[in-house]
């Protein structure tokens, strides 16, 4: 079945006749057409980070100053910080660390990286991007039904998640928020189960496996882990809804005291919610940042004109890291009651995670050693990047120790660590995927000027929010909090610091207007890219190649070899033609 | 575009014919119409026979691997939930894990699966019959078809009755006033039995959508794949439900 590829000729219509309104539906709606749809969950992608950051700064506002009266929401009550908490994290989890790394940019280019025709199940493609535009809309319905959001945060332990009677949001909030979420895990293994498909089956003539590009490794593992660890949520929270709505007691304790009527009438094991989320909740970190690390290799190659150090080691470190994050869930759990010997293993495997990043990090800050590098927009946020990674990295094996996390478990500690590596880090490798593909999807570059402001205004601004943050967890500050000041006095030193981040935060969020507008006016008015314009080796650039056959590995870089500089990856050696 | 880009010739790899017998090959020896005879205007990159039915199968593969992470959640589950507990007022650790008597009809349930999956095999097989295949791809009337439907029919038919004796043994279990809510064992024999029996209606959909489609349909490759797909998810389905049977019935 061929799918029609771009703009057909045929499908062009006069303007403004009904015609046009068909084709338009046909183009935005029912697209099955791979780069639309990468574009579609990419846009998807902003709305809602835009969403989470709003959520994110009427917190920042509510920490410091509880009292002022804030827009919609009046002044918010301890719940209601929490149901921002909740949302804000589930958005930016799911609807954006999730959807832009992997659906977006893997559905931008991944099929002309491999030179496959498009993704094998084009329809389930389009099905899949509007299942989670679906989950987005019923996550977001929670803050209009009676109760409001849930508040259990985006992990949602019970017996509080399990329990409607537990708090305002609990009862049909909750429900919205499980049923978006069962919505989104079947949307992901469906992207999964179809990205994987392309990539096993779908690869061009000699294209071998160890020829794809990091990009295109990063996401084959990364589709692994969902379809692995998104049927596990699907069954966590289908036993949620049980316990909820049938009364079962897979999660809800015996003897459970809310409001002051016992809820729990069977054994439930709250620990065994813990098991089940984490099993995917740490592979979905990974799920974030290993699409940013598969882009941060790509571009490190070719902004600093070098093949990447150690190919076939930064495939195995992947594999690994993927493995290995299968293996690590109950680093999360050491405070809750886990077995002591289990925390041991579970240390040492988190630990080990450490070796596989290491040798990445040291295979990117080698090629960059002694490269030129290229000082472009992309690069600067592949360093940004590299810089977050490495901050927000070296705090996880102080973490990983169930010594120091029973200190550190639940503080803002946890907080500035997580913000680092999967938040920032991610976020700069989706800026730096956007501004390197912007000339495939408009056809035009970005603004260099603008791009260099907007870096170095995030760049400073994400680190004036979360590295502080790390002062106050070592100061005991737990996340979640709703205010420091009230009834104890006991955080309250702790207010000029969460003032200045809450102001940091402001610049942080009106930078990414710069952003914005670099985007919607480059996309209107930037220079008008050439077909080439990194330089780059990989097939997304080779446009119009109907069937391609693949000669080399993905970064064939090197002044001596060749005349040029660089060899594409189908570009035919010269004994050959 | 530089000079060094040539389109490459196409190949037909013929690549092995497996079991029963080869499929459809691209190039239509008749020469009659048809896209097949239309090199130019052929998708590109495409490589043999099999290629789109491979996709559909990985395709099948990797979503069934998916599945059967959300039935080893579930066992997982069983198994921890076995070992949760409490302590009671004096100190001794008592947990409300009790045993169920599984009703014997899963037993024959179990039989009558296990009968469909060799029966969904034979319809699969008739339609990789290499005589039958050719004449039907030739145009020579429909006996790859013709010879797989009744095996599917069946296929749908043992699929119901085994849901039916699924739900005979709920009802068992209910006059016995076993409900999902009794106990934490019941919780998960309802679970899984209704999970899995949803399974067997999207099954049992399948079944039935492959059966109007090989009439529908009108290339043989794509008759194929929708009974080869539905075939592997319903023997796939038979396996699990060996696995979950062998779970409630010796590990409780």
């Amino acid at each position: 079945m061929p799918e029609p590829r771009e703009s057909d000729p045929q499908d062009a219509a006069t303007p403004g006749s009904e015609l046009t309104r068909r084709h338009w539906l046909r183009r935005a709606i029912f697209t099955t057409e791979h780069r639309a749809i990468g574009m579609q969950y990419l846009a998807l992608a902003l709305i809602a980070v835009a969403i989470g950051t709003v959520l994110s700064l009427l917190m920042r506002i509510h920490l410091v100053w509880p009292n002022l009266r804030l827009p919609f929401f009046g002044v918010v009550p301890p719940e209601g910080y929490l149901a921002l908490v909740t949302i804000h994290g589930t958005i930016m989890v799911f609807f954006v660390l999730t959807t832009a790394p992997q659906s977006g940019f893997a559905n931008l280019v991944l099929p002309e990286q491999i030179g496959a025709r498009g993704m094998a199940f084009p329809r389930l493609n389009a099905l899949s991007f509007w299942l989670t535009s679906l989950a987005l809309c019923v996550l977001l319905a929670a803050f209009f039904v009676p109760g409001g959001a849930p508040i259990s945060g985006w992990t949602s332990y019970p017996p509080l998640s399990a329990v409607p009677a537990a708090g305002p949001g609990q009862g049909t909030g909750m429900d919205l928020w499980i049923a978006s979420i069962g919505l989104f895990c079947i949307a992901s293994s469906i992207g999964a189960v179809n990205l994987l498909t392309t990539i096993v089956g779908g690869r061009c003539r000699g294209m071998t496996l160890m020829r794809m590009p990091l990009t295109v490794w990063s996401w084959f593992v990364t589709a692994i882990l969902m379809l692995l660890s998104f049927s596990v949520l699907f069954a966590a929270i289908l036993l949620l809804w049980c316990d909820r709505h049938y009364g079962t007691s897979f999660f809800v304790p015996m003897g459970d005291l809310v409001n002051g009527t016992i809820v729990g009438k069977g054994d439930g094991s709250p620990l065994l919610w813990l098991h089940l989320f984490w099993f995917f909740g740490h592979p979905e970190v990974y799920i974030a940042v290993l699409p940013g690390m598969g882009i941060v290799s790509s571009l490190i190659a070719n902004f600093t004109r070098r093949p990447i150090l150690g190919y076939r080691m930064m495939v195995w470190t992947t594999v690994l890291i993927g493995l290995l994050g299968l293996l690590v869930w109950g680093h999360h759990m050491f405070v809750s009651g886990m077995n002591p010997y289990a925390g041991t293993a579970f240390a040492v495997t988190t630990m080990a995670i450490a070796v596989p990043s290491t040798a990445k990090v040291l295979s990117w800050l080698g090629t960059l050693w002694g490269g030129g590098i290229e000082r472009t927009t992309p690069m600067l946020y592949v360093l940004g990047f590299l810089s977050f990674f490495i901050t927000g990295g070296l705090t996880g094996p102080i973490l990983a120790q169930p010594a120091l996390d029973t200190y550190l478990h639940n503080t803002y500690f946890v907080v500035a660590h997580f913000h680092l590596i999967m938040g920032m880090a991610a976020v700069f490798s989706i800026f730096a995927g956007v501004c390197y593909w912007f000339p495939l999807m408009t056809g035009r570059m970005m603004s260099e000027r603008l791009g260099r402001w907007h870096f170095w205004l995030t760049f400073v601004g994400a680190y004036l929010v979360f590295f502080p943050m790390h002062f106050a967890g070592l100061a005991g500050e737990p996340r979640h909090y709703a205010q420091l000041t009230g009834a104890t006095s006991s955080l309250a030193s702790l207010v000029p610091l969460q003032t200045g981040i809450t102001h940091s935060a402001f610049l942080l969020a009106a930078a990414q207007f710069l952003f914005l507008w670099n985007v919607l006016r480059s996309a209107r008015r930037g220079t008008p890219a050439e077909g080439n314009p990194w330089r780059a080796t990989t097939l997304e650039w080779a446009a119009g190649l109907d069937a391609p056959a693949v000669h080399r590995g993905p970064y064939a870089y090197d002044p001596q070899a060749f005349p040029s500089g660089f060899k594409m990856q189908w570009e035919a050696d010269a004994e050959q033609e | 575009m530089p000079a060094t880009f040539t389109r490459t010739p196409v190949e037909i790899e013929r690549k092995d014919t497996g079991y029963g017998g080869k499929p459809p090959v691209d190039r239509r020896p008749t020469g009659g119409g048809g896209d097949g005879d239309n090199w130019d205007k052929r998708p590109p990159g495409r490589r043999g026979p099999r290629e789109l039915l491979n996709r559909y199968r990985l395709g099948v593969f990797f979503a069934l691997a998916g599945d059967l992470m959300f039935f080893i959640a579930l066992v997982s589950a069983f198994f921890v939930r076995q070992t949760a507990g409490h302590f009671d007022p004096r100190e001794n650790y008592v947990s409300d894990w009790h045993p169920l008597a599984i009703p014997p009809i899963l037993w024959i349930n179990t039989a009558i699966l296990l009968l469909s999956s060799a029966t969904v095999e034979m319809g699969r097989r008739q339609l990789f019959h290499e005589i039958d295949v050719m004449e039907e791809w030739l145009g020579l009337g429909r006996p790859a078809v013709k010879r797989a439907a009744p095996w599917l029919i069946a296929t749908a038919g043992l699929g119901v009755l085994f849901l039916m004796g699924q739900w005979i043994a709920w009802q068992q279990l209910a006059s016995e006033g076993m409900f999902f809510a009794t106990n934490p064992n019941s919780h998960f024999f309802y679970l899984i039995t209704a999970t899995h029996g949803l399974h067997l209606v999207i099954g049992i959909a399948a079944l039935l959508t492959a059966l109007v489609a090989v009439f529908v349909l009108r290339k043989m490759e794509m008759r194929q794949i929708v009974v080869d797909c539905t075939a592997w998810y319903w023997h796939t389905m038979g396996l699990f439900w060996i696995f979950l049977f062998v779970l409630m019935v010796y590990f409780q």
